[in-house]
Formats: structure tokens, C-alpha cells, sequence
């Protein structure tokens, strides 16, 4: 019986844990076209993705801080990162920036995601790029094929 | 022709598989010797054709046939003979075929070293992990061909993706696999126990050298994947709670608890069930962690949505291997008899309550590395659980499993003293705490969270020695067992102590530097000395000088290089590191920002050795414990009242 009691009360403590855990540090993810439609929450840690402009990327006199521009080809939003970046980051290419909006409408990343594959693509990167071309086509009437 | 050789040498493994399970099985449920004798050659006959199969594959890599489309899609005539033989496993398919060779590796050893244990026994073991091979077999055969050609044969290679083009590539899949695998003997006994209706003390002595020596080699593994990903991933982090390392980490959790059950099972004849429970559940995650790395589902649910076939196979494996084995559970446990009683102060609990404590840990890994998938599948969203959730989640759990690991072996088995166990904490108590309050004074800095995780660590290596400490005053031998233990949960201690140190007290910059220009961290100066080209074999190399000194003297010259492999154009940072017993200087180099400027990231990472040091000491506690004599000297004893038993059974026949 106590043993019973005890684990009942254990399994109780870790979903309160997990819950709670889940609350805090559930990380969303948003394209730059959901960003644009104020769908993000402003206060909050969020992660946005797409592929990083061609001819986006500006380092500041600092050396360090970096501006770019992340974009699912339909919308697309500034960022703003100071550190080391990936060695995958590239122009042209998927990326995902965790982070939270600034209050000129910036996204200061504090992590910027890029993996270890010159053909992979974060999955939330390609998911944006993908839907963005989706709603494109379907817009335009054009055959749904840029869809995946 | 080697290649066909090699997939000709598959089939041959998988009719072998087919017969062990068949036969083996039929022959142990019917009372049949004739079936009953196939299942040790058969088993050794699988694991010949399995490493021939192997061996091919190797050589395919090794001499650069690129008329194999997975030699071809993985290896690069460039790359050093060492990576391209440790790219064989290092594509899906290649990786697959190791685990086969793993698996078959188990069933040689249970083949070899089973010759006490009664002969229907063994049929069942192996025949149960025979049907694990037909499983596999048939999924590489049918979905993941290793052997499959290209016509016309590629001029080269695309070379091995350059992040595993390292040492660790050629020891850490192996030790995981190994680990991974391993599992399967313990699974394979306990359903063979089950299937027999025989689970009792024998049962659990005989399984529990063949679950530690797995849990070893997992321990191994993780430790070498975490140093890997430190060295190598050039952002000094050793543990990212990836859903790939949770998806060995889960059965490790689950492994450390059956375990511990395992020996109450075999001291008491206590949890009997609750011990099968814990093996069925330790393999079926390390299919379940299979499944996740190998299905590509991790990569993204949709691809794994529109190239179904791989991944319908593993979940339907999946759901034979657990749901049948859980419905045998269902079906067979209740017949087994209740073990010893115990009170509520006894080593029994504290072992159950531990157990219970990690399987419940497990549980929030799980749901933390499953929950997003669902979500994304669902289309309800793409969330990602990062390392706040788990190590909020994790370390609650973990805590009071540790305070009990420190008690636990102070205890007395069936009913514990409570005025003795007091009066043996007393000094576990002070050493607890003094740690815990000057240690962080030595830094000079202090958070709660620095001194819980101290409190921790002192508590179970100041109990672990009182274990030793009481066991040598009362006289009792100590056997390679208890040393290994006492082992184990004070390397437990060390990586806690490590993890702690590291996780309050590191620090980073990231920096901007021409040559010429210092900077300054954690007591140590840092001066860049300017960048060169240099050559590797298959790379070329931007090669750093940085040097670091502290009050005046030279400490280290460290050459972070950022290196541009030539075949597939990847840039990838190869980071330097000045080791030692109470700090590593990590740099890593970042880019070319002009005028001979680079971007650098350096950090000081205090006591981080400690933490894969406590793993290799929980590893070799291991290896201690399950080398212990007692094994050895049982299954002889057992062997010759099994001689004593087949005797009268003749006699009266």
C-alpha cells in the first residue's frame, strides 16, 4: 500500500514538473509571414526560420554583431545576432534563429541554428520556405507543384 | 563480386535466423532434443555469415568501389583508410548492418559462455533473439539494401559528411551499438523466463552479468559521443539533450534500473515481475531509439510521410516486438510467486524507489523528445523542447536518486536499523555539507543550485565509503561485485561534482581579434598571434595561433583551425583545447572579418573532464561487477547438479 501511495505521489510530482517544465520552455516556432501577420508573441523566446537573403548579411563595426535577413520568400524579417555564427550559415541558405522580437520590430537572436549538411535544411527552415510557396501557388493559380 | 558476395552472405544469415527462431523455439516448447541442438550452431553459423557480410561492406569501402551506391554516397578516395572503414557504418544502411553484426555478436557470446544453463534454456534465449535477427535481416534486405550497386559506378565518392571524419567516428558507434544491443540478452532471457514459467534467482543470476557488460558498453558509448560532441562540435557544450543522444540515453535510465532490480531479484527473490517489466522496456527503447535515428523521422515528419517504407517497417517491428512481448507479460506474470517480503526501511525499497525514480525520468525524457514529433505530425504546430525543459524536468528526479544511491548500500537487506543507519550518516552528513558550503567559497561565487548539486555529490561518495569502510570493520570478504558498485555510484559522484563545477562556473566570450590584440578571461590572457594556411589530406585549413598565459607565463599555444573540406566545399571548426584535472581553455575560430581580423569564441570550462571521468568510473564498476567470480563459481556448481540431475532423469528412464 505505501509502496503504491508513494509512487501515485511520485508520478503526481513529475507531471506537475513536466507540465510546469512544458509551460516555460516550450520554444515556438514562427515563419517571417506569420511574424508579419503579428501572430508572434512579443514577450516571449521564439524561434523563426527560412533562408537567409542573398546579399543580407552586414557585419557591424564591432566585428561581431551581424544583421541579416531571414526570409520564406513571401515575407520576410531583419535579424540582428552578436557572436560566433554557425559554420553552415550562409547566404542562400536555411536557417533558424532562436530569439525575441526587438522593439523596432528586429529579431535579436541570442542562437542561430544552422546544421551540419550541404543539403540539409532545418526541418522548420524548409517547413516555412515550403508553405510560403504553397500559399504563393495557390495564390497566383499557378499547378500546386512548388508545394512538397 | 565482393558485394554480392556480401549480400549472398545476408540471406544465408537470415535462413540461419529463420531456422534458430523456428526450430529453437518449437524444440524447447515440445520437449524436442533434435530442435532443441540447432540453436547453438545455428547462432554461430549467423554470426560467420553475418561478419563475412560485414567484411565485405568493408572492403568495398576500404578499396573505394564506387560501383556501391552506398560506398559511393559516403566514402571519397581522399579520405584516410581509418574513416573509410569507420564509414561503413556511417550511412543508414551501413549502420544497420553493424547493429546485425552486434546482435549476432551478443548470440555468439550467449552461444559460448551458456554451457551451464540448461540446453532448452539456451534454444529459448537465443531463438527469441534469433527472431530479433529475421527482424532486422529482413529490413535491411528489403528496405536498406547496403549492397546496392550503381551502374554506371561514380569516378568518386561524396566523401563522409566531415563531422564525422574522427577518431570518435571509429570508437563511438560501435560501444553504443554494443550497448544498444546488448540489452537484447537481457530481453531475451526474461521472455525466455516467461515462455519457460521459470523466473526465480537462477534466472536473475544468470542475467545479470550479461545486462551489466551491456549497460558498460552503452555507458562507453554515451560518454564517447558526449566527448565527441564537445571536441568537435566547436560550441564546448557536452550534452545537448538531442532527441539522437535521448535516444540512447533512455535505455541507459532504464538499463541502470533494471540492474539494480536485477539484484534484488537475485539476493531476495524480490521484484520478479517489476524486473521483467524493466527488461522488456530497455530493449523495446533501444529499438524505439533505432526507429528515431534510423527512420529519418527526426530529420522531419514529412519526408518520413512521403518515403514511408522504412519507417512502417520499423513501427510495425515495433509494435510485434513490444506489444507481444508486453501481451506475454500480461499473460504469464501473474503466475509468478511474490518474492521475500520487506519493510519499508530496507534495501529492497530504497532499490525499488530508485528504480521507480528512473523509469519515471525516463518517462520525461521520452515525452520531451516524442511531443514535438506528435505535434508536427499532428499539424498542430512546430514547437522545439530545448535543454530548459529536460534539465528542469531531469534534475528534480535525479536528486532524491541520488541521496538514495548513498544510503541505499547501508541498509540492510529485508530490514533495515534505523538507529544504525543514523549513526553511520552522521559523518556522510558533515562531509555533505562542508562540501557543499567551501567548495563554492574556493570560487568565489555561490548559487543555491552550486550547492544542492555538491550536496549531492559529497552525500553519495562520503556514503560509499562508509559502505566500504562498515563492510571491511565486519569482516565479510569483499568481492569484486561490492568493489565494483561502491565504483560505480562514486563515479556517479565525480560526474555529478563535474557537472556542477562546469555548469556554475564556465565562461565565454565570443571577440573580435586582429593580430597582436589580447584579451582577457577567467584570470587567463589571451593573444592572437595571427592566422596561417595549412594542408590536410582531404582539407584545407585557416590555422589560428593563440597564446594563453596567466600571470606572465606561457600556458598553452592553441591552434584553432577552421577547415574547408575539399569534396563537398563544408567548412567545419576544429577547435583547441589546453586539458586539465580542474580546467579545460576551449577556443574555437569563427570567421574572417577583414585586416587579418577573426571572430573568436573562447571559454574556461572548470572540472569538465570530471564529468566523462565519473562515466569511465561508473564503466568500470560495471566491468568489476560483472566480472565477478561468483558468476563463474555458480554456473559450475550449477553445472554439476545439472550432470547430477541428467544422471538420475537416465536412471529412472
Amino acid at each position: 500500500m505505501i509502496a503504491i501511495a508513494a509512487g501515485v505521489t511520485l508520478i503526481a510530482i513529475a507531471a506537475a514538473l513536466v507540465l510546469n517544465a512544458f509551460q516555460g520552455n516550450v520554444v515556438f516556432f514562427f515563419s517571417p509571414t506569420q511574424v508579419a501577420a503579428k501572430e508572434a508573441p512579443l514577450d516571449r523566446t521564439f524561434r523563426v526560420g527560412g533562408m537567409v537573403e542573398k546579399g543580407s548579411v552586414k557585419r557591424r563595426a564591432d566585428g561581431l554583431t551581424v544583421d541579416f535577413i531571414v526570409t520564406d520568400t513571401a515575407k520576410s524579417i531583419p535579424v540582428v545576432y552578436s557572436g560566433l555564427l554557425p559554420d553552415l550559415f550562409k547566404e542562400g541558405k536555411g536557417v533558424v534563429a532562436q530569439g525575441k522580437l526587438g522593439p523596432d520590430g528586429a529579431f535579436v537572436a541570442s542562437e542561430v541554428l544552422a546544421k551540419h549538411d550541404e543539403n540539409y535544411m532545418p526541418p522548420e527552415a524548409a517547413h516555412a520556405l515550403s508553405k510560403a510557396q504553397a500559399d504563393k501557388a495557390a495564390k497566383s493559380v499557378v499547378s500546386p507543384g512548388a508545394a512538397r | 563480386m565482393i558485394p554480392e558476395i556480401g549480400q549472398f552472405s545476408l540471406i544465408v544469415a537470415l535462413a540461419l535466423a529463420l531456422a534458430q527462431a523456428a526450430l529453437s523455439l518449437t524444440g524447447a516448447a515440445r520437449g524436442i532434443p533434435g530442435f532443441v541442438a540447432v540453436a547453438r550452431p545455428a547462432a554461430q553459423g549467423q554470426f560467420v555469415f553475418v561478419a563475412i557480410a560485414f567484411a565485405c561492406l568493408a572492403w568495398s569501402f576500404y578499396s573505394n568501389d564506387f560501383s556501391v551506391l552506398n560506398v559511393a554516397s559516403n566514402s571519397n578516395s581522399s579520405l584516410p583508410a581509418a574513416y573509410r572503414i569507420a564509414a561503413t557504418w556511417g550511412s543508414h544502411e551501413g549502420s544497420l548492418l553493424l547493429w546485425v553484426l552486434m546482435l549476432s555478436l551478443w548470440m555468439l557470446a550467449v552461444s559460448v559462455f551458456s554451457r551451464s544453463l540448461p540446453d532448452e534454456m539456451v534454444a529459448r534465449i537465443l531463438g527469441v533473439m534469433g527472431l530479433i535477427a529475421v527482424g532486422f535481416l529482413c529490413f535491411m534486405l528489403f528496405t536498406s539494401n547496403p549492397f546496392e550497386r550503381l551502374l554506371p559506378a561514380a569516378a568518386d565518392g561524396r566523401d563522409l559528411n566531415p563531422l564525422l571524419q574522427d577518431p570518435g567516428m571509429v570508437f563511438h558507434p560501435p560501444m553504443l551499438y554494443m550497448g544498444y544491443v546488448g540489452f537484447s540478452v537481457a530481453f531475451a532471457f526474461a521472455i525466455a523466463a516467461l515462455l519457460d514459467g521459470k523466473l526465480d534467482a537462477t534466472w536473475a543470476r544468470w542475467s545479470r552479468p550479461w545486462t551489466t557488460a551491456a549497460w558498460v558498453f552503452l555507458t562507453v558509448g554515451i560518454a564517447l559521443g558526449s566527448f565527441w560532441a564537445y571536441y568537435e562540435l566547436g560550441w564546448g557544450g557536452w550534452w545537448f539533450w538531442d532527441p539522437v543522444e535521448n535516444a540512447s540515453f533512455m535505455p541507459w535510465l532504464i538499463g541502470t534500473a533494471l540492474i539494480h532490480s536485477l539484484a534484488v531479484t537475485e539476493k531476495r527473490g524480490a521484484f520478479k515481475n517489476w524486473t521483467v517489466l524493466l527488461a522488456i522496456i530497455a530493449f523495446s527503447l533501444s529499438l524505439l531509439g533505432t526507429f528515431l535515428v534510423r527512420s529519418g523521422v527526426l530529420t522531419s515528419v514529412h519526408a518520413f510521410a512521403t518515403d514511408p517504407k522504412r519507417g512502417i517497417f520499423i513501427l510495425c517491428f515495433l509494435a510485434v516486438v513490444i506489444g507481444g512481448s508486453l501481451a506475454l507479460y500480461a499473460w504469464r506474470a501473474n503466475r509468478v510467486e511474490p518474492g521475500g517480503r520487506f519493510e519499508l526501511l530496507s534495501r529492497e525499497s530504497m532499490l525499488l524507489a530508485n528504480s521507480v525514480l528512473l523509469l519515471v525520468a525516463c518517462g520525461a525524457v521520452m515525452l520531451g523528445t516524442l511531443y514535438p514529433l506528435f505535434l508536427d505530425a499532428l499539424g498542430l504546430g512546430k514547437i522545439s523542447v530545448g535543454p530548459p525543459y529536460f534539465e528542469s524536468v531531469f534534475m528534480p528526479l535525479m536528486a532524491p536518486a541520488i541521496l538514495l544511491a548513498g544510503i541505499g548500500p547501508l541498509v540492510a537487506w529485508r530490514k533495515g536499523d534505523s538507529a544504525q543507519l543514523m549513526r553511520r550518516l552522521r559523518w556522510v552528513w558533515i562531509a555533505a555539507l562542508v562540501g557543499a558550503l567551501f567548495v563554492p567559497l574556493a570560487f568565489g561565487r555561490w548559487a543555491a543550485l552550486t550547492s544542492a548539486g555538491l550536496l549531492l555529490a559529497f552525500w553519495i561518495l562520503a556514503g560509499t565509503l562508509t559502505s566500504l569502510i562498515v563492510r571491511i570493520k565486519s569482516g565479510t570478504k569483499i568481492t569484486s561485485a561490492f568493489l565494483g558498485m561502491l565504483l560505480a555510484h562514486a563515479g556517479v559522484g565525480v560526474f555529478v561534482i563535474g557537472i556542477t563545477l562546469v555548469k556554475s562556473y564556465e565562461t565565454e566570450r565570443d571577440l573580435r581579434m586582429a593580430p597582436g590584440e589580447s584579451a582577457e578571461l577567467g584570470g587567463y590572457s589571451f593573444r592572437f598571434e595571427g592566422v596561417r594556411e595549412v594542408r590536410g589530406p582531404n582539407y584545407a585549413a585557416a590555422r589560428a595561433a593563440i597564446a594563453v598565459q596567466r600571470d606572465g607565463a606561457q600556458v598553452a599555444r592553441l591552434e584553432p583551425e577552421k577547415r574547408i573540406y575539399l569534396v563537398q566545399q563544408n567548412p567545419m571548426t576544429e577547435a583547441a583545447i589546453n586539458a586539465g584535472i580542474s580546467r579545460d581553455i576551449y577556443v574555437s575560430l569563427g570567421e574572417s572579418v577583414g585586416e587579418g581580423a577573426w571572430t573568436v569564441r573562447i571559454h574556461i570550462k572548470p572540472f569538465i573532464r570530471w564529468i566523462w571521468f565519473g562515466c569511465l568510473m561508473m564503466a568500470f564498476g560495471g566491468l568489476l561487477a560483472a566480472s565477478d567470480r561468483r558468476y563463474r563459481a555458480t554456473r559450475r556448481r550449477e553445472a554439476t547438479s545439472a550432470a547430477d540431475a541428467t544422471v538420475v532423469r537416465g536412471s529412472t528412464a
